[in-house]
C-alpha cells in the first residue's frame, strides 16, 4: 500500500501511522453527555468499502492526514491534510 | 450414519460406496423459533447445542457462501486456554474442556491435538508475568507449567536462545493446548447440527432484518423472506454490516490478520510456540506444513489479504526465533478478517431489540472459542439468561466502563489491540 503524503507525494505505508477512523475529528462537546462520547469513543459505522481514516506520517513530514481510501480492495483515493488539533 | 472404525474398514474394503452426503440441503421453510444469521463455526455450534442442549426444534442456519467457507476456513487452529483475566478466563477454560469432548460429542474426528503450547519470555520482569499467569490459569483449574531454559532446550532444542536481542528467559507451558483441523471442526458442527434436525441453508444472504415496534419478526434473504421469533447474529468479520440492517453500530472496527503456511515438511515442530516479543507465532500441520502467523496488519481492512510490510515482519520474527525455517518455502498466504473490540475482548449478548441477539468481536481468538461460544450462546438464546461462562462478555461494557476485559492492557480503545 502506498500512500500520497500532500506534502511528501507518494510514500511507503511504513513511514505512516494508522490511528483509525476519522470520526475522532469530530469530538463532542464535554458537556454532549455519556451517549454521545460512548458513541465516539467506541462505536463504528466500519464499513466494507470508502472509508476515512487517520494517519501520521511519523516517519516523513509528521502531518496528520486523513485518507479516503478502500477497505475491500486497499485502494487509497486521496488524501488530505487535517487542519488544527492532531487527534 | 455413525461414523467408527469398523465402518471405515468396511467400506475401505467395498469402494467406499456406502458413505453419504453428511448433511441436507434443505430449501428454506416460511417460519423458524430462531434464526442464527452465520453458518461459520459460532453459528453451528450454537445450533448445535440449542438442538442438543436445550432440545429446541424449528433452526435455521443462513449462510451467506458455503459451511465452512469463512473464518474458521482461515485461521491457525490454535487451541488454548491460558487467559489471565476474569471473564475471558472461565470462558475459555469452558472451552478447552468442550474441545476435550468434542470429537466423542460429534461422532467426528476434528484432529484435536493436545501437544502443548509454549509461550517464551525473554526478561525476568516477563518471567515475573508468566509466573503471575500461571498462577491465574492454576487458579481457574487449568494446566500451566513454568519451564526453565533447560528445560525448554530439551523440549525445542532449535530455539535461537541466546539472540542479543531477545535471550530466551525461559517459556510458559499449558499441555492441554494445542491444534485441531479447522474445516473438520465446521464439518463435524454442521453435521451434528442437521442430525439434530436444524436446517442448514447455504447461498442464503440476509439482506435485511425486520424489526417492528422494538421486536424482531424475522429476515428478507437472497431466498425470500423468513419470519423467526428469535435472530441471532453470528457474523464475527462482517458483524457491523449485519447489525447495520438494524440499525446497530457497533463498537467494532474490523482488521485483517495474516497467516502463513509454507510446503510440507518431515516432522519437526512438536508444539504450538509463541514468541510474543516478535509477535509471532507457529505449529506444524498433520500435514507437515508449517503454519505461522503475526500480528494484524493494523488498519481497517475486508480485504482477506494484507501487505507486504507484515509479510516482512513476521519473517524476521520467526528467523530471529527459529533460524531453522530459513529454508522452508512459503506455499500460501492469506489474511482473515477480524472483529476488533475495543479491549480485545468478545460480546455474546442480547441487543436492545427484542428478540435480536448478538455474538461478535472475536478479534484473533476466535477458533479456540467456538465451542463455548456456541455453548453459552445457544444458553442465552434459549433461556435469555446469560451462562455463566460468557456472563462478561456484554455489550454494554464500552458504554458503562464496567467489566473491561483488555488483556493485553493497552486501553480499552480502538487500534490498540
Amino acid at each position: 500500500m502506498r500512500i500520497d503524503c500532500p506534502l511528501c507525494g507518494t510514500r511507503d505505508r511504513r513511514e505512516f501511522y494508522y490511528s483509525g477512523h476519522a470520526t475522532a475529528l469530530a469530538r463532542p462537546a464535554p458537556d454532549a453527555g455519556a451517549e454521545a462520547w460512548d458513541d465516539y469513543l467506541h462505536n463504528r459505522e466500519n464499513p466494507a468499502g470508502i472509508t476515512e481514516d487517520l494517519w501520521h506520517h511519523e516517519f516523513g513530514c509528521g502531518a496528520w492526514l486523513a485518507l479516503r481510501r478502500d477497505t475491500v480492495s486497499h485502494a487509497v483515493i486521496s488524501a488530505r491534510l487535517v487542519k488544527g488539533n492532531q487527534p | 450414519m455413525r461414523f467408527s472404525a469398523l465402518k471405515v474398514l468396511t467400506q475401505g474394503l467395498t469402494g467406499n460406496g456406502g458413505w453419504r452426503a453428511h448433511w441436507r440441503d434443505p430449501e428454506p421453510a416460511e417460519a423458524y423459533d430462531i434464526v442464527i444469521i452465520g453458518g461459520g463455526g459460532h453459528g453451528l455450534s450454537t445450533a448445535y447445542y440449542l438442538a442438543k442442549e436445550h432440545g429446541l426444534k424449528r433452526i435455521a442456519v443462513l449462510e451467506k457462501g458455503y459451511i465452512g467457507g469463512g473464518n474458521i476456513g482461515r485461521n491457525t487452529t490454535i487451541v488454548r486456554a491460558n487467559y489471565f483475566l476474569p471473564g475471558n478466563s472461565e470462558f475459555y477454560s469452558h472451552s478447552l474442556k468442550l474441545w476435550e469432548g468434542l470429537e466423542a460429542d460429534l461422532n467426528y474426528n476434528v484432529m484435536h491435538s493436545q501437544r502443548g503450547q509454549i509461550g517464551l519470555f525473554h526478561s525476568d520482569g516477563q518471567r515475573d508475568a508468566a509466573i503471575r499467569r500461571a498462577n491465574s490459569i492454576l487458579n481457574q483449574g487449568d494446566d500451566a507449567e513454568l519451564l526453565s531454559v533447560a528445560q525448554l532446550r530439551k523440549m525445542v532444542p532449535y530455539l535461537d536462545y541466546d539472540q542479543g536481542r531477545f535471550p530466551i528467559y525461559g517459556g510458559l507451558l499449558q499441555r492441554r493446548a494445542g491444534t485441531a483441523r479447522h474445516d473438520a471442526v465446521a464439518w463435524g458442527y454442521a453435521r451434528g447440527a442437521d442430525r439434530l434436525g436444524v436446517d442448514l441453508i447455504q447461498n442464503c444472504e440476509v439482506t435485511g432484518i425486520d424489526i417492528t415496534q422494538g421486536a424482531v419478526r424475522g429476515v428478507q434473504t437472497s431466498r425470500g423472506a423468513i419470519r423467526a421469533k428469535k435472530v441471532a447474529m453470528v457474523v464475527a468479520g462482517r458483524s457491523s454490516q449485519v447489525a447495520a440492517m438494524a440499525g446497530m453500530r457497533l463498537p467494532i472496527e474490523s482488521h485483517v490478520l495474516q497467516a502463513f503456511v509454507t510446503e510440507g515438511l518431515k516432522p519437526c515442530i512438536d508444539h504450538v510456540i509463541s514468541f510474543g516479543m516478535g509477535h509471532f507465532y507457529i505449529s506444524q500441520s498433520d500435514k507437515g506444513g508449517l503454519v505461522f502467523g503475526g500480528d494484524l496488519d493494523m488498519y481497517a481492512s475486508y480485504a482477506a489479504r494484507g501487505n507486504l510490510p507484515m509479510v516482512e515482519h513476521v519473517a524476521e520474527a520467526g528467523m530471529t526465533l527459529m533460524p531453522m525455517i530459513g529454508k522452508a518455502r512459503m506455499l500460501r498466504s492469506w489474511g482473515g478478517i477480524m472483529d476488533m473490540t475495543p479491549d480485545g475482548s468478545p460480546i455474546i449478548d442480547k441487543t436492545h431489540i427484542e428478540g435480536l441477539y448478538l455474538n461478535a468481536g472475536w478479534c484473533y481468538g476466535g477458533f479456540k472459542a467456538v465451542p463455548a461460544s456456541g455453548h453459552c450462546f445457544a444458553h442465552l438464546l434459549a433461556t435469555d439468561r446469560p451462562h455463566a461462562a460468557a456472563a462478561r462478555f456484554r455489550l454494554d461494557r464500552f458504554r458503562s466502563g464496567r467489566g473491561l476485559m483488555d488483556e493485553e492492557g493497552t486501553g480499552a480503545q480502538h487500534n490498540l489491540h
